[in-house]
């Protein structure tokens, strides 16, 4: 790692004790991005800003949140009401939960397209998977603290996968519950669990970032970088265009935390938790019905649950199933076809996870979970073998040449 | 790479790039206090905190010579309802004699109720004086075990490390027995 390039004596003296000046050179003030970023890869940086705004209205939340069945409920109403600003903190962190997962899904989608997973960034694709993961379990947590009837019944359901695990599975229930139903100690493990999960998750998120930053971004055409030619310092250019991205996505995420708070949430959850009477319809938040489809595809409970987990974790072996030599969808037709149809099909399948579970309904979400799969363990590895690409460009910078000439004619 | 021509930004054009950078960098720390605010608001007294700071006492049942405590904002003040003699003893007191000098006449909205917050004005114990057997200190106020200060019947601070006199509430007489505090 080379010095830092300031002549300011004081810094000199501190960088050569605690290189924080040519760390911070060297990772994001020189740091070198490929000159051909398009927006799709601003959502990286927008998810991490989301992780700081979450755990910063988190920590303030948990200073006026009490994780007892008996007050946590009022607490949060208390948080609303009279606590200073708490319906900010309330409805920044409620709502920044849904920004997190759409900037996420965004992020992951943009990693399908543009084959961000292959050689040589598997790691870093798996470290990403299991910040999803960690996420997900962080997320429905959190959603049980305010003790509603939607925050109880997904406890319950949700906690009641595990029961489909064959001999054991009862008594791991129990011992996830501390007890036998969702209660006292289960949302005092929940609070404690979701207040100490997204340090891990910044953890990992610094682990992603050092995976990153070995080989570096990878970009819209999907080949490497060759030359210094191909790359610019991240600082200005990608600073501002990151910045640029952050200021359109909060107009977003301010619109529902101002207008339409409660946009994402169920009007249910507003009931106190009653264990005696459940929601005549539950469902789970949004960013889990497409899961929550696969589950109900399935007849069978431990199927369901068996095929629902494989459908998150198949996202591991990704760099494996993708056969291609060519990382960017742009030079693969067919595969570019299948990707866009596998998103909707996504959409659909959570579309179909908050219908009931009758008619014509568990047809389409068969059929979307058999795509869903499709996608992964058939078309993936066999269009990666059979298709005939586009021919790659020579370089980065001939490409971004080319397109500025055009601009300028 | 950063020093390749056409990269380094101040190349380009000086000035302009200066003035963005400043303004753009001044917006966002302007930005970034105002959203401070809310975050250091909300560790504030709540509503409902505030709703609760004002307490009610009837004073109907306090004989001359007995002492109560009340709670107000979490906190105990004493009610003493004194006698002939604890009055002129405090009355009796020159100025000078005074680490936080005040009269007694300021220190009382009716001679006979001396009305306190029961916190030992050097580091928040809580003295003693308001039970028969305690011990009242030199002075027959109160007493304060923790760093030995000694108040008088005025709550004035006689001896000892505390700074001031026994804080006197805000507090009005609704009526001949009944006081709000706060």
């Amino acid at each position: 790692m080379k010095r830092t390039q300031s002549n300011n004596r004081l810094i000199q003296w501190i960088d050569e004790r605690l290189p924080v000046f040519s760390y911070a050179d060297h990772n994001v003030l020189a740091y070198p991005t490929p000159k051909n970023l398009n927006y799709w890869w601003n959502y990286g940086s927008i998810a991490g800003i989301v992780l700081v705004i979450m755990i910063v209205t988190g920590i303030f939340l948990a200073m006026n949140y009490q994780p007892h069945t008996d007050v946590a409920f009022a607490s949060v109403e208390r948080i609303v009401r009279d606590v200073n600003y708490g319906w900010l903190l309330r409805y920044l962190h409620m709502n920044g939960a849904s920004m997190f997962f759409i900037v996420v899904y965004i992020h992951m989608f943009r990693g399908i397209y543009f084959g961000s997973y292959k050689a040589p960034r598997e790691i870093l694709w798996m470290v990403g998977v299991t910040i999803y993961v960690v996420m997900m379990a962080t997320a429905f947590m959190g959603y049980v603290l305010p003790w509603g009837q939607m925050s109880f019944w997904g406890a319950t359901v949700i906690t009641n996968l595990f029961s489909a695990i064959p001999i054991i599975g009862d008594y791991i229930v129990t011992w996830v519950w501390g007890g036998f139903s969702v209660d006292v100690p289960t949302i005092n493990r929940f609070f404690v669990w979701h207040y100490l999960l997204p340090a891990i998750i910044l953890g990992l998120v610094i682990v992603h970032l050092w995976a990153l930053h070995v080989h570096k971004s990878s970009n819209p055409l999907g080949i490497d970088i060759k030359t210094p030619q191909d790359m610019m310092p991240f600082h200005p250019y990608y600073t501002i265009k990151d910045l640029y991205g952050l200021g359109l996505f909060m107009i977003f995420f301010m619109y529902f935390v101002f207008f339409q708070p409660n946009f994402f949430g169920e009007a249910d959850n507003y009931i106190p938790a009653n264990p005696m009477v459940t929601p005549p319809h539950i469902v789970p938040e949004w960013y889990f019905l497409p899961f929550y489809a696969i589950l109900r595809a399935i007849p069978d409970k431990l199927g369901g649950v068996v095929v629902m987990f494989a459908g998150v974790l198949i996202l591991y072996v990704l760099p494996w199933l993708d056969t291609s030599k060519v990382r960017s969808a742009t030079f693969r037709p067919i595969y570019k076809q299948l990707f866009w149809l596998f998103v909707a099909n996504c959409l659909f399948l959570g579309w179909l996870g908050g219908k009931p579970t009758e008619g014509v309904y568990v047809i389409m979400t068969r059929l979307a979970t058999g795509y869903y799969f499709a996608f992964f363990l058939v078309l993936m590895p066999l269009v990666g073998r059979l298709e005939k690409t586009k021919p790659l460009p020579n370089s980065i910078y001939e490409e971004v040449a080319k397109k500025c000439r055009a601009k300028e004619d | 790479m950063a020093n390749t021509p056409g990269n380094n930004p101040d190349d380009l054009d000086g000035d302009r790039r200066d003035f963005l950078l400043i303004s753009t960098t001044t917006l966002g720390l302007a930005g970034v206090t105002m959203a401070a605010w809310p975050f250091i608001h909300s560790i504030n007294p709540a509503k409902d905190v505030l709703a609760l700071s004002s307490t009610e006492v009837d004073l109907s049942t306090v004989e001359v010579g007995m002492a109560i405590t009340a709670m107000w904002r979490g906190k105990p003040v004493f009610i003493r309802h004194r006698s002939a003699a604890e009055i002129e003893s405090a009355r009796a007191v020159s100025l000078d004699e005074l680490r936080d000098p005040q009269n007694d006449a300021d220190r009382v909205q009716k001679p006979e109720w001396l009305i306190a917050v029961g916190v030992c004005t050097h580091l928040g114990c809580i003295p003693s004086g308001q039970s028969l057997g305690d011990n009242k200190g030199d002075f027959g106020g109160w007493y304060c075990p923790c760093h030995g200060s000694h108040y008088d019947a005025s709550g004035r601070i006689r001896k000892g490390p505390a700074p001031f006199n026994l804080k006197v509430p805000p507090y009005a007489f609704t009526d001949d027995t009944t006081i709000v505090i706060g």
